[in-house]
């Protein structure tokens, strides 16, 4: 049985972006590129550029988001396509429509391209294989598997600050095991050539082997900052504390949670990223968030650049 | 109806023959192999030159979806399926809606099946009142129906006392116990294998300790009572260290192995293929290893297809959402022998795994050939390729992680009673 990757056409061109991993670094240096000639769009005046006129883009959140929805909104417009938001979480799933007869319909009304949330991993794949061939599948988040756009724009950022990612000891910490987040960072860390990947996390929190995933694990926090040159933390949701995962929110933070004094370990220069929304006092206490090595609010802004560079890439645009 | 079968290889694992030889069917029995007994006028001649005759296929596993889930598979088109997969009797699990728990419900199934004339059906029957773990079946009752063994298929039962009593009281009539070795606890919401296959797809995970577990408390509880155990569809290389150990003591336990685990791993999950979502799931590749290994040495008594046609719409989803199974009764002779091959096991070795294995598993007087025994026999050529599709396979269920695969071997003829009730081009 071939499984060949189905994000790339057989002339190696993306035709999909559901998961980081797999891609070429040239491709994820590509989309990163072409975010730079974004960025100048984004601070301009007059925000938008006709690269996708007349496109029809469909937002289909199959579960509830309104930062990513609105960053993926925001980039459709600046490229001049026309956007359609579906709520699906509350509309005709609930009535018991399947999720591939809601593409089926919406391709009848002539989408040009998906943006997918979906709450089981696999469900960007199983869109993308069925589509038409000519419309374009990006994956937004599904279930813990991945979520391709931040990881971009989290690359995006790391570029920004630290020039370069083959000189780069970088961490991830906390939920490694239900975030989809953390798997689409892996995969990006390595294959643009970061040397050392480590996660920090406790043990009810990794998944298992997640070391054939290219990474270091650590599960002490202090142990694993030093010479950390960018901290990736992840949220941490509420219902982790509902099972046996976790015993308490407190005593996560005093453990995992990211503090001025822990942030001391790592590098001076070291950059504190956070894909959002933080749970303040969870995972990251505000000092740092709000301090001068957070780039946070940063990372939502290339978030634009970077997904406009994403559907414009798959539409065809090569800046 | 007499039938000759002229010139064929007959391979009967029981005996250990295996050598060209002539079978005579009289009356729904085997007459004679070998030489001609007086008087025998023949009304049909099968020509079997090139072609393998063995006992007609034993399956422990091929779920009928009746009653109940007709919108799967029917009856007939999964009794038709088996006859062209040379299956002549197969166990049949009872998780139907409503499950076999009730001798009416096992006696309407035995009496459809009958009438259609193909292969014997044993209906397994359910070990507890609607399979919910609470309260015991009428075994007793459910035996005289037509039930042989009975069963939890659904996962083992998360009560211990309860699982204790029943196997008591499945003892005091000589019952074996049929139980799928997975604890429903540590198994959770998984959906794949805790590896790396299941971290990278992000896919909920069932550790091997989930089978582990749960068959320890099986055998700590079994030797105290001393009941014969099946245990259903062994997945890791742990699992069977321990039943090996157990039979090692002196224990009455057996164990089988589907055809998708001897075959797969969890790598064969791919970018999602729901085809591969089935339980337990597809382990590593050690664990597969370990398992074709396990059925050489003996420790795994039988390979079963594990059978269950699901409906399309129920794969067409996430793979987590997709419904668990694969159908498999008509792949169960081509995967038994691409087994036999790649492990360089003489056919007559590796047939007894689906054949008088499964047979003394299930007690049950077939799986052999030899004068007085009824003719159910299997004929196959054991050369010819086919590609496995939607076109090519009978069973309603399309699904299968085999889909697309050309496999090696196919049945010609399947005679039951001495009646040939399959046939199929050359």
């Amino acid at each position: 049985m071939i499984n060949r990757n189905p994000q790339l056409d057989k002339n190696r061109i993306l035709q999909h972006l559901l998961t980081t991993e797999g891609l070429p670094a040239s491709i994820l240096l590509q989309i990163l590129d072409t975010a730079e000639s974004f960025v100048g769009v984004t601070e301009r005046d007059v925000k938008k550029v006709p690269l996708l006129r007349g496109k029809s883009i469909f937002n289909l959140f199959f579960e509830p988001s309104t930062r990513t929805r609105t960053t993926f909104e925001i980039a459709a417009k600046r490229l001049s396509a026309d956007v359609f938001n579906l709520n699906i979480a509350v509309s005709a799933q609930t009535k018991g429509e399947t999720l591939l007869d809601t593409v089926d319909n919406l391709s009848a009304m002539n989408a040009d391209m998906f943006v997918v949330r979906h709450a089981q991993s696999g469900a960007a794949h199983l869109i993308a294989k069925h589509v038409k061939p000519g419309i374009h599948v990006i994956n937004a988040g599904d279930g813990r598997h991945a979520h391709p756009t931040q990881a971009l724009l989290d690359m995006f950022t790391i570029r920004r600050y630290k020039k370069e990612f083959h000189n780069l000891r970088i961490a991830i910490v906390g939920d490694i095991m239900h975030s989809r987040v953390a798997r689409s960072q892996i995969h990006a860390l390595t294959t643009l050539g970061v040397p050392e990947v480590r996660v920090i996390a406790p043990r009810t929190l990794l998944p298992g082997k997640v070391e054939r995933l290219g990474v270091h694990v650590f599960h002490d926090m202090r142990e694993g900052l030093k010479d950390i040159d960018v901290l990736m933390m992840l949220r941490l949701q509420k219902e982790r504390m509902q099972g046996a995962l976790l015993p308490s929110s407190e005593e996560y933070f005093k453990y995992y949670g990211l503090t001025q004094e822990k942030l001391k370990l790592a590098r001076p220069d070291a950059i504190v990223m956070h894909p959002g929304p933080m749970n303040r006092g969870v995972e990251i206490d505000s000092a740092v968030a709000d301090g001068n090595q957070s780039v946070i609010l940063p990372q939502v802004t290339y978030g634009i650049a970077v997904r406009m560079a994403v559907m414009s890439i798959l539409a065809g645009h090569q800046i | 109806m007499n039938i000759l079968i002229r010139n064929g290889r007959l391979v009967d694992p029981k005996s250990g023959m295996d050598g060209i030889q002539d079978v005579y069917v009289a009356d729904g029995k085997i007459l004679a192999v070998g030489s001609l007994p007086a008087a025998f006028h023949p009304d049909h001649v099968l020509d079997a030159s090139d072609l393998v005759v063995c006992p007609g296929l034993i399956d422990l596993s091929v779920r009928l979806r009746e009653p109940g889930l007709e919108y799967k598979a029917t009856l007939e088109s999964e009794m038709n399926a088996a006859i062209s997969g040379g299956v002549t009797s197969f166990a049949c699990p009872p998780d139907t809606d409503p499950p076999l728990d009730e001798p009416g419900l096992v006696e309407m199934l035995k009496h459809r099946a009958k009438n259609l004339n193909q292969a014997q059906v044993y209906p397994i029957g359910a070990l507890t009142q609607g399979l919910k773990g609470e309260h015991l079946t009428e075994m007793a009752e459910l035996r005289d129906a037509g039930c042989i063994v009975f069963g939890q298929p659904n996962g083992f039962l998360t009560n211990l006392r309860i699982l204790m009593q029943a196997m008591q009281y499945a003892s005091t009539f000589g019952f074996s116990v049929w139980l799928s070795p997975q604890d429903k606890n540590l198994a959770h919401d998984g959906v794949a294998h805790d590896g790396e296959v299941a971290t990278r797809l992000g896919l909920p995970a069932i550790p091997v300790c989930a089978e582990t577990v749960a068959i320890s408390n099986i055998i700590l509880l079994a030797k105290e009572i001393d009941v014969h155990i099946h245990l259903c569809r062994i997945s890791s290389a742990e699992g069977l260290t321990m039943v090996r150990a157990a039979r090692q003591q002196g224990m009455s336990i057996t164990c089988d192995v589907a055809i998708n685990h001897l075959h797969l791993s969890d790598m064969d999950i791919g970018y999602f293929n729901s085809n591969c979502h089935i339980m337990p799931p597809l382990r590593g590749f050690g664990d597969r290893d370990a398992l074709r290994n396990g059925l050489r040495d003996g420790t795994i008594n039988a390979i079963c297809s594990d059978h269950a046609p699901v409906d399309e719409d129920a794969k067409l989803l996430p793979f987590g959402q997709s419904e668990v199974g694969a159908t498999g009764v008509e792949l169960l002779l081509p995967l038994t022998l691409k087994y036999g091959l790649e492990m360089k096991r003489p056919l007559v070795e590796v047939l007894a795994a689906i054949t008088s294995e499964p047979a003394s598993v299930l007690n049950i007087d077939a799986g052999y050939l030899s004068p007085g025994v009824t003719a159910d026999l299997c004929i196959f050529d054991p050369d010819v390729y086919w590609k496995v599709s939607a076109t090519t396979l009978l069973s309603q269920g399309k699904n299968t992680p085999f889909l697309g695969m050309e496999v090696q071997g196919k049945v010609r003829y399947t005679l039951v009673n001495g009646h040939i009730v399959y046939e199929s081009e050359g």
